[in-house]
């Protein structure tokens, strides 16, 4: 068996990318690669542009109608602003997941099979197999597979936010974009979350917009600190957090602002 | 906002502040009572001693409490991570102080050999070091760590001379065997005495600029 090196790769290579809504500028030229099977952590105080950042990646933020952008986002060296991307094919590639859980207010079975039932599949058994496979990859098979019929909203904050990823992943994506996944959760759903999130590496690129710093900390290996629109820093995780090169980054981490 | 941090970095600095203190006192106690064969001083430094370990004890406590509750990074982080590999080499340094008030209570008031001359200049430089590797601790000056880091092959040659002296006294003078032998281990353990400064100044160059020091 030959074994690809994955973790070479560059998903994105974001180049000069600015970010207005209406006259506010959101994002300032940023510039940055991400790398394929590796968690990135977007940090920063509110207001900073990382939500904005991170939603831009998959052109989520362009739903909003002031928005302007101007730069490139290369998606495996191709524009994703280029006319010839469909944003349904884009948003199929990159999944999303967000602060609060929200499955849509159907059964576990449906909510992981809205996806692929959108893209055509309608063979039942390959349904069942795609649903085994996102449930066991998102954690929660065992929790829930004697329930399947149950209406999502009886599961618990930490089970919800575990289906809207196996959700995300029936679409068999590639990156998945998580905006504090963890921050309605108690800490024993949080590690799940987290435990789940290094596993997810093996097959796909996280990118995931965190408060905690602690969080970035333990889950990620590159993380990114953006200031007032500003990519200020971007570098090894445990660089970051032991010996930051910039004063803004330090002064962030240590608690002097923020 | 970072008051509660503040406070408890800076009571943990103070201690430690405190334990050097010591540690430097003991190590000059401990060359007087060996200088002035002071033997009832050389007590002292052994009693004193366990104050010291207790130092360390309660400022390791400290420093895992800190990082239990402050979740420390960045600056905050090497420090504490400085302070807690500086306890140890403070308390090394208190072991060869002890270590020392032995060898003088053996001596007791036999007539000293020559080269205690050299171990006394060896002395003066490594208590030196030990004064100004906590200075460049306390003002973060990595100047200064720097300069005391290179002293310590001063003290390095001096130990050499010393060694070479003492072996030719113990084929002359075999009756002073006992003698050569504990001013070979003084020197000895003002060697490793000096080293350990040297790992405090490391330390400290690593807790400024983040980079790994070594001389």
């Amino acid at each position: 068996m030959t074994i690809e090196t994955k973790d070479k790769g560059i998903v994105y290579d974001v180049k000069g990318l600015n970010l207005w809504y209406g006259q506010d500028q959101a994002l300032r030229d940023i510039n940055m690669q991400i790398y394929k099977n590796q968690v990135t952590a977007v940090i920063g105080p509110s207001g900073c542009g990382k939500s904005t950042f991170v939603k831009t990646l998959n052109r989520m933020v362009e739903n909003i109608p002031i928005v302007r952008i101007g730069g490139e986002i290369l998606y495996h060296g191709e524009n994703i602003f280029d006319k010839s991307v469909m944003v349904e094919e884009l948003r199929t590639k990159v999944g999303m997941v967000f602060q609060k859980p929200n499955p849509f207010p159907k059964t576990i079975y449906e909510n992981v099979l809205y996806g692929p039932k959108i893209h055509g599949i309608r063979d039942k058994k390959v349904h069942m197999e795609i649903l085994e496979t996102s449930l066991k990859a998102a954690a929660l098979w065992d929790e829930v597979k004697d329930r399947l019929g149950d209406n999502a909203y009886g599961l618990s904050g930490g089970q919800q936010q575990r289906l809207c990823i196996a959700r995300a992943l029936a679409v068999q994506p590639e990156v998945i974009l998580m905006d504090e996944p963890t921050s309605a959760l108690d800490p024993i759903a949080t590690q799940k979350i987290e435990d789940l999130i290094n596993q997810l590496k093996e097959n796909y690129s996280i990118i995931i917009v965190t408060h905690s710093m602690q969080q970035a900390g333990r889950i990620s290996d590159k993380t990114a600190f953006f200031l007032m629109g500003e990519l200020i820093e971007y570098d090894d995780t445990s660089k970051i957090f032991s010996n930051p090169a910039k004063k803004q980054t330090e002064d962030y981490i240590t608690g002097r602002f923020g | 906002m970072r008051q509660r941090l503040e406070n408890k970095l800076l009571e943990i600095h103070e201690t430690l502040v405190k334990m050097s203190i010591l540690v430097e006192e003991n190590v000059d106690w401990s060359i007087r009572a060996l200088t002035m064969q002071q033997t009832k001083m050389a007590d002292e430094v052994i009693e004193n001693d366990d104050l010291i370990d207790s130092y360390e004890e309660k400022i390791e406590d400290m420093c895992i409490e800190f990082i239990a509750t402050q979740n420390p990074l960045g600056s905050d982080l090497r420090r504490i991570f400085t302070v807690l590999k500086l306890i140890t080499d403070l308390e090394r340094i208190g072991d060869h102080a002890v270590n020392i008030a032995r060898i003088t209570k053996t001596i007791g008031d036999e007539t000293l050999l020559e080269p205690i001359d050299d171990i006394k200049e060896m002395a003066k430089i490594t208590r030196k070091m030990i004064y100004n590797s906590i200075n460049s601790y306390i003002d973060q000056n990595l100047d200064l760590a720097m300069e005391t880091a290179a002293m310590d092959d001063t003290v390095d040659d001096l130990y050499e001379g010393v060694y070479d002296e003492l072996l030719d006294i113990m084929e002359s003078k075999s009756e002073f065997k006992g003698q050569v032998i504990g001013l070979l281990l003084v020197g000895r353990y003002l060697e490793r005495i000096a080293d350990h400064a040297t790992n405090i100044c490391e330390r400290v160059g690593y807790m400024i600029t983040g980079k790994r020091m070594s001389y």
